[in-house]
């Protein structure tokens, strides 16, 4: 049964794809430029080269860990679209650690940075989680407030306390040792691709295999039979988005760690918002998350050469990324057109 | 230098009244959608979508006039989509309404670039005309405040007023109400449940649409990418905190659209304060307004939930 429930839940989200990449090959063609052609810039630009596909896996790690940060809230029944602001807190604080203890050697100093940046990550998302628990202020929007305040307060920090001396507003580089070793030369792809898999495994165990996994889900089943059975709500509540800050925060770590070497304004270019998606697409379990973020991870890389070589702007995937999110949402727009079309028959759902 | 009189002056007011639009206009739409049931998080993307349709049917049509038309007919289909999915598909609702904000952006963005091949903003196009009202000028004190406006500006009063009316004086608020507190009862008494949760949504998204045309068209004058900024959600706090009534959401509108006037004469003044922090205001506000506000406020009681009719 549950295996036939996840099969299917695959199938939806297969089509859901399938469907929105059709949605937009009919876009391609309506502004007058090729979709085969673009389509195949796509996928050459996400696995032409070894380099094109460490670009590839480069893109999809920061979105496993804001994917799994969004997909462990939904587990609980909370939206947290706090993190792209728990992505710079946490970048901020790695970058701080990273600068402040540059004389310890590296296997201290890369773990010190990590949890700095996932410590930071984690208050920032407490705030929201202490509100909706004690106040019932709704986390969807505190936590756009906190990203729009938390972005403003690294600002404020980096240019008042961190700033190098140019007209970048960024930090000085990290020193060599702090920085996470590359796995292929030159790519920026790093030891963080399995730091990511590490946690993705850690939270899998966590949600199937312990007793808080199970009060977690169970909150997000239904928050009065939770209470009913003797769990304290409120606490899951702070404890889940405690963990899911901590999650995005470490994107914000591996990023400074592993790509940028140094914290600098504005350098998500919305990680935090992308992961909503790859939560959703992963249907908030840990290995769905992976695959999602893979899939956008090709949809990242293999746009921007699309931009590059068939002349289609790469918002497309944005648009893309939207109606895979809208499919997902309403599986029983398959059932409609398997209902109509018969396709399916056969299939006694 | 006098803060407090830069704060609390009339040119304060003004600044806050054309920032309030877009903000108040789509409250009041998140009004309409929740008091119906359905969450819409989508105003977001609606009021882009309108400031983008408004900037587009200007453009090709040189008039500000048909921008308008352009944005309310956008609001309207993005509205129907947002029904047609949270309704019949019965997606989650939250979920959806991020969908149709991604849309948005995507749609908006990728389409200035294929219409006028640039990223950053739109050529200028025809705005709206001031109009002037000659009663209103000659009021003490709020004379120079009222007297001279973009037409959506009067607009707004007029719907913000009417939608109230309609809401808690007419036979069909009470049945959008009741829709939204107990659809089996209201399912029961043989009120078209669909039709009234279609009509709510796609008004929300009409009038979130008329706010974001405000952006583009009685404004500025041009549409630039991801032009909506934060608005929807400042609408969606302003309306539980304004009790999911017009009138409450306008004036919780008008605080977070003063704060940000402030935030915006304090920044001119050049004080010892960090800009960042001036700019946190309005945010910091909202935070502290929904923490201190919700307690109190009750949402309707289907808020969020899918009811098939039998019938």
């Amino acid at each position: 049964m549950a295996f036939n429930k996840n099969l299917k839940e695959i199938l939806y989200s297969v089509a859901a794809i399938i469907s929105a990449l059709l949605l937009g090959a009919l876009l391609i063609k309506l502004s007058g430029h090729s979709a085969l052609k673009a389509y195949y810039y796509l996928f050459y630009g996400a696995f032409g080269s070894t380099y094109n596909i460490a670009q590839t896996f480069l893109k999809t790690i920061p979105l496993i860990f804001t994917g799994l940060a969004v997909a462990v809230g939904f587990q609980s029944g909370l939206f947290n679209i706090g993190a792209e602001g728990q992505l710079y807190l946490g970048a901020f604080a790695a970058a701080l650690a990273a600068i402040i203890f540059s004389n310890l050697p590296g296997f201290i100093l890369i773990p010190l940075a990590l949890a700095a940046g996932a410590l930071a990550g984690s208050l920032w998302a407490a705030v929201p989680g202490i509100l909706r628990a004690k106040t019932g202020a709704h986390e969807v929007i505190t936590t756009i407030m906190f990203n729009y305040i938390g972005i403003l307060l690294t600002t404020f920090l980096l240019k008042n306390y961190f700033k190098e001396e140019g007209p970048v507003d960024q930090t000085k580089k990290i020193a060599e040792q702090a920085r996470l070793p590359e796995l292929v030369a030159n790519t920026r792809l790093t030891w963080a691709l399995f730091i990511a898999i590490f946690v993705i495994i850690i939270i899998y165990y966590l949600l199937n295999h312990t007793a808080y996994g199970y009060d977690l889900q169970l909150v997000g089943e239904n928050i009065n039979a939770a209470e009913y059975s003797g769990v304290d709500s409120d606490k899951v509540i702070i404890n889940t988005m405690l963990l899911s800050g901590g999650i995005a925060g470490l994107a914000g770590s591996t990023m400074v760690l592993g790509v940028l070497h140094r914290f600098i304004t504005n350098f998500s270019p919305g990680y935090g918002f992308t992961g909503i998606a790859v939560a959703v697409l992963g249907r908030n379990k840990p290995l769905g998350v992976l695959f999602a973020a893979f899939l956008f991870g090709i949809l990242e890389s293999g746009g921007m050469s699309m931009q590059l070589f068939a002349k289609i702007p790469a918002d497309l995937m944005t648009i893309v990324q939207g109606l895979v999110i809208l499919f997902v949402a309403a599986p029983s727009i398959f059932k409609i057109l398997k209902n109509k079309s018969g396709i399916f028959r056969g299939d006694n759902s | 230098m006098n803060v407090l009189g830069t704060i609390f002056s009339i040119n304060t007011l003004a600044a806050a009244i054309r920032l309030v639009v877009p903000i108040a206009l789509a409250a009041v739409g998140g009004a309409f959608s929740e008091r119906s049931g359905v969450i819409n998080i989508g105003l977001e993307g609606m009021i882009l979508t309108g400031a983008f349709a408004g900037a587009v049917g200007s453009y090709y049509s040189g008039s500000a006039f048909f921008g308008v038309l352009a944005a309310l007919a956008a609001g309207a289909i993005l509205g129907l989509l947002f029904s047609f999915f949270t309704i019949d598909l019965e997606a989650d609702h939250v979920v959806a309404g991020v969908g149709i904000n991604i849309l948005s952006l995507g749609f908006t963005t990728w389409l200035m670039q294929v219409i006028w091949g640039q990223k950053g903003a739109s050529p200028q196009v025809a705005g709206l005309p001031e109009i002037k009202i000659p009663i209103l000028a000659d009021l003490p004190l709020l004379g120079d405040l009222l007297a001279s406006n973009s037409p959506i500006v009067y607009l707004m009063f007029i719907i913000v007023i009417s939608s109230w009316y309609l809401l808690f004086k007419t036979p069909l608020g009470l049945r959008i109400r009741f829709t939204g507190e107990h659809p089996e009862a209201a399912d029961t008494l043989g009120i078209n449940i669909r039709f009234i949760k279609y009509f709510s949504v796609t008004l929300s998204g009409v009038l979130a649409a008329l706010g974001g045309s405000y952006l583009s068209l009685g404004h500025l004058n041009w549409f630039s990418s991801n032009m909506s900024a934060g608005r929807g959600y400042m609408a969606l706090a302003a309306n539980i905190f304004g009790q999911w009534n017009p009138l409450g959401g306008f004036a919780a509108s008008m605080l977070f659209a003063f704060t940000d006037a402030v935030q915006m004469r304090l920044q001119g003044m050049n004080l010892n304060i960090a800009s960042e922090f001036i700019q946190m205001l309005p945010y910091v506000l909202t935070v502290l307004i929904l923490a201190g506000a919700v307690i109190r406020s009750r949402p309707p009681a289907a808020l969020g939930s899918h009811y098939k009719s039998n019938k």
